[in-house]
């Protein structure tokens, strides 16, 4: 008898904790807000998004999907487990969920459109589109503007921790360097891997050579032995505190770590490296579309904007955050640098099914 | 008892079973032998034997860890099944107890502790130890093995030594045989049951982790888990995924029939919370 | 060799409750680290209140693991029932094998094998989503049965059948003579059963992962935590489910040990009163 009073008093804490009001402390309000977005009570809108990379309300900062949600009433399904580009192809793919919004990168963007994947964007239902800059318009994977809307905008570079790590790198090469076996970290996902062995060896990262994939390989493989890790996301807690020398990684996720800890430099490598845009897609089995098109502007108002663009700490293509005096990256050199500073970049481009296989193959051999 | 009772009681659990357990393990094996268009191949099968490699690891540091187990749980369920009864069920409780806390959020704080700049490599810095690396090591994953599953190995072991009636080990000095041979002849015979359990209680999760090797391995180690877990969530291949799975099942079912030989008789029902 | 074993034991305790004392100690750190302790503050547990998303987490967790648990007594008792009502050994023996099945099979396995069951049933049925909170709760009521079965079905088998019989002579129909006469009988296999599955379900990480789908529980967002920045706020709620669940032990414990220790009160004193009659009738 006791027991089951035990079990039930035990349960009553759980479910009080869980039934605890939000607390008011809570930044989820938006206050100037140029659009409509009434009509879509009740619905339903499922999101997928890598993670870490919307405000989640963390530390006073605005807590998107939450005002979202307060300002349209609509019930949000934010996904931020799929950690690639490849992980949210499978997952449109697979059929196993139905996503309304999905962020891929450029190249898979380019890929879902080829394979008939993604719906058109009615731009014209989307009245704060006209703050996106011109630079970011008709770009290579959606020339005419209809099935993406610039989410972020990045670069990868290279992070390392001075106190770890000897003199002024810049090249590829400090990712192979056996001086630091064990305290270098790479990516996890195929594409930005191979990409750093590629630009290393002088090789077009959107070549469709296998003998050159092949080689691209066989660096990667050498690679291992003095790898820690290889990470997406886990890099943050590595390189903040310490237990990694050495990481290849986003600019903007770069400043982010060095206002924890203060020890980590970067650098763009003097062979190249890679540019990506970011952006927002309905995928052809949205269920809501409405509520996706209010969802993208949502995300353009200036005031969500520039509170995304502060908390992600990546460059924005958002003219109202760029040109805005307030905003605390305006001109950073890391995120826009100037055109002394500007490193060789080049976008990732969708490779054909044959060479994607086979590179996806090789991939799996090296990381069994 | 009418026989439309009869019927009437067990059906929904013979349903519930046939469709959630039986057709699940039979769907395994339709993948296991079928590619992406349906079509009948043994492509699935074939391609295993690139994996083998993390096969023969998965045994191998399932295998020590559970060696690892039983060399100190033993000593640890005897001094237990020794203690005043009184506190027995405390003691028995204390051990049980970290495995209420999350699965995860132990084997994340081992992975903080063990960490090149975390607290056991800061305390050996001091030291003048030099930083250790723990992680990405086949250590740290067996280590991870002990650690989650030790208890377990505890318990069975514990509770057959329990049960044990002290005056047949009082009739047994009384009759001349020493420590060892009391334990070698009288104690160690019976707690054979308790050690069977935790055997297996210890080997299936570790030989079929993925957690464990992707916090404690950095990514460097591949367990079977591993390879299933990413065929399923990031390759998407339910088909490779699947013919991995069926010889993880057919490695259990062979380490379940080699325990079997090893025990007497029919095995003990009911559980106690 | 009993003070080596000793010293083992009080190693393992040491052992077990290393990162236990790590979590909690790390849960009051006030900056953002789990590795670099700078001051003693409350504010993860505060803002764990304010964390709609942890707060969804944990009622989906308790949803699922009290409907889940409700279902698999239910039909786990009806179950045990119907293994205990039959006389053919053929078929008590294969069930308790079936039975045994997911209990025997790693989680993952059991795991990968429902989530292709709803991958090819929904793609046979033209599902454009095949995981969610059904499939989740089906997954967890499987799983759980074992348990249930296995409490109730020995209790099942000590109890007397004679007294089941006498019901029925004195006029009581089945159904009525089970509720009253056996039925209370087999209640504590039925808790215990229920409470391990409840348990149970509260926990799981690795089933949960393969067949749910958006459907967040506590350990699937503690997993997609510690894939990502691990704040200390994930210690808090640790935590304090960690001490919730002491608690409840601890608590259980107790009230066994005062039930036991009144019996052995009553007891005692009974011996002493025969003694003094004794004495007084010598």
């Amino acid at each position: 008898m006791k027991k089951i009073v035990c079990v039930i008093v035990a349960c009553a804490m759980l479910i009080a904790l869980a039934a605890l009001p939000v607390s008011c402390k809570r930044n989820d309000t938006v206050a100037n807000l140029e659009g409509d977005y009434t009509g879509l009570e009740g619905t339903s809108l499922y999101i997928v998004n890598w993670g870490e990379y919307i405000s989640d309300g963390s530390e006073g900062t605005l807590d998107i999907i939450k005002a979202f949600e307060k300002t349209t009433g609509i019930n949000v399904t934010y996904d931020d487990s799929t950690p690639s580009n490849e992980a949210m192809y499978a997952k449109l793919k697979s059929g196993a969920v139905a996503v309304d919004i999905v962020i891929p990168s450029d190249y898979m963007i380019q890929r879902m459109i080829k394979e008939d994947m993604l719906q058109k964007i009615d731009t014209s239902k989307i009245p704060n589109y006209k703050y996106i800059l011109d630079e970011y318009k008709n770009l290579y994977f959606d020339p005419q503007n209809e099935y993406s809307v610039p989410y972020n905008v990045g670069m990868v570079g290279v992070i390392y921790n001075k106190t770890m790590v000897e003199g002024t790198p810049d090249s590829w090469n400090l990712l192979w360097d056996s001086k630091y076996t064990n305290n270098i970290l790479s990516f996890s996902n195929p594409r930005d891997a191979f990409a750093t062995a590629q630009f290393l060896l002088g090789q077009d990262v959107n070549n469709t050579d296998k003998a050159l994939w092949d080689a691209a390989a066989e660096k990667l493989k050498e690679q291992t032995p003095v790898l820690q890790s290889r990470v997406m996301d886990e890099v943050f807690n590595k390189m903040e505190g310490g237990n990694a020398a050495v990481a290849p990684y986003y600019a903007g996720d770069y400043l982010l770590m060095k206002s924890i800890n203060d020890d980590l430099e970067f650098f763009y490598p003097k062979e190249g490296t890679n540019i990506f845009v970011d952006s927002m897609c309905i995928p052809k089995s949205a269920r809501n579309y409405e509520a996706a098109l209010m969802f993208i502007n949502f995300m353009l108002e200036n005031e969500v904007a520039l509170a995304n663009a502060e908390y992600l700490c990546y460059a924005s293509a958002h003219s109202g955050v760029v040109n805005n005096p307030d905003y605390s990256f305006k001109d950073n050199e890391i995120l826009y640098p100037d055109s002394e500073h500007k490193p060789k970049t080049q976008y990732f481009y969708d490779l054909d099914p044959e060479i994607r296989s086979y590179y996806e193959k090789l991939w799996e051999g090296i990381v069994r | 008892m009418k026989k439309l009772t009869k019927v009437f009681v067990n059906s929904p659990y013979v349903v519930w079973s046939a469709l959630f357990v039986i057709v699940p393990l039979f769907i395994v094996i339709y993948y296991a032998f079928t590619d992406a268009n349906g079509a009948f191949t043994f492509d699935n099968i074939v391609a295993l034997k690139d994996y083998g490699h993390n096969f023969r690891i998965s045994i191998g540091y399932s295998l020590i860890a559970t060696i690892i187990t039983l060399i100190i749980g033993y000593p640890v369920a005897y001094e237990l099944s020794k203690a005043p009864p009184k506190t027995q069920k405390i003691q028995m409780m204390l051990v049980m107890l970290p495995m209420w806390m999350n699965l995860l959020i132990r084997t994340y704080t081992w992975m903080n502790i063990l960490d090149n700049n975390g607290i056991l490599n800061k305390i050996l810095s001091l030291l003048g130890l030099g930083p250790v690396t723990f992680l990405g090591t086949p250590g740290a994953v067996i280590f991870g093995m002990v650690y989650n599953y030790l208890p377990y190995m505890i318990l069975p072991i514990y509770t057959v030594m329990a049960k044990m009636d002290d005056s047949l080990l009082e009739a047994a000095r009384d009759l001349g045989c020493n420590g060892f041979n009391v334990w070698r002849r009288l104690i160690l015979p019976l707690s054979i049951p308790g050690v069977i359990s935790g055997i297996t209680m210890v080997f299936v999760p570790s030989v079929s982790t993925f957690y464990i090797s992707q916090k404690l391995g950095g990514g460097k180690i591949m367990l079977i888990g591993d390879t299933i877990e990413r065929q399923m969530q990031s390759n998407y291949n339910y088909h490779l995924g699947a013919s991995l799975s069926l010889v993880l099942m057919v490695i259990i079912l062979v380490s379940m029939f080699i325990m079997n030989r090893f025990s007497d008789g029919a095995g003990e029902g009911g559980m106690v919370a | 060799m009993r003070i080596a074993n000793k010293i083992i034991k009080w190693h393992v305790y040491v052992f077990l409750y290393l990162p236990l004392v790590i979590m909690i100690f790390f849960s009051f750190n006030s900056a953002k680290s789990t590795s670099v302790f700078e001051g003693f503050s409350l504010k993860w547990y505060g803002e764990l209140f304010s964390s709609s998303d942890t707060l969804e987490a944990l009622r989906n967790t308790m949803i699922l693991a009290i409907a889940s648990a409700f279902i698999a007594t239910v039909l786990g008792t009806l179950a045990a029932l119907g293994i205990y009502m039959v006389r053919n050994k053929i078929y008590k023996q294969s069930m308790l094998s079936v039975t045994n099945i997911p209990l025997m099979n790693p989680d993952i396995v059991t795991g990968v094998s429902l989530m292709l069951l709803f991958v090819f049933v929904g793609r046979a049925l033209g599902f454009s989503q095949y995981l969610n909170f059904w499939t989740l709760l089906i997954a967890h009521v499987t799983f759980n049965l074992p348990y249930v079965i296995l409490n109730v079905l020995p209790k099942l088998n000590q109890t007397d059948k004679s007294l089941f019989e006498a019901a029925q002579d004195l006029g009581a129909p089945p159904p009525r003579a089970f509720f009253m006469v056996v039925l209370p009988q087999i209640v504590p296999g039925i808790i215990s059963g229920a409470i391990m599955a409840f348990t149970l379900s509260l926990d799981d990480f690795v089933i949960s992962y393969y067949t749910s789908s958006g459907f967040q529980t506590l350990p699937l967002k503690i997993y997609s935590m510690t894939k990502k920045v691990v704040k200390p706020d994930m210690y808090a709620l640790s935590s304090l489910i960690f001490l919730v669940v002491l608690v409840l032990l601890l608590g259980s414990n107790i009230f066994q040990m005062r039930a036991e220790n009144k019996t052995s009160r009553v007891l005692r004193k009974e011996q002493k009163a025969r003694k003094k009659s004794k004495e007084i009738a010598v």
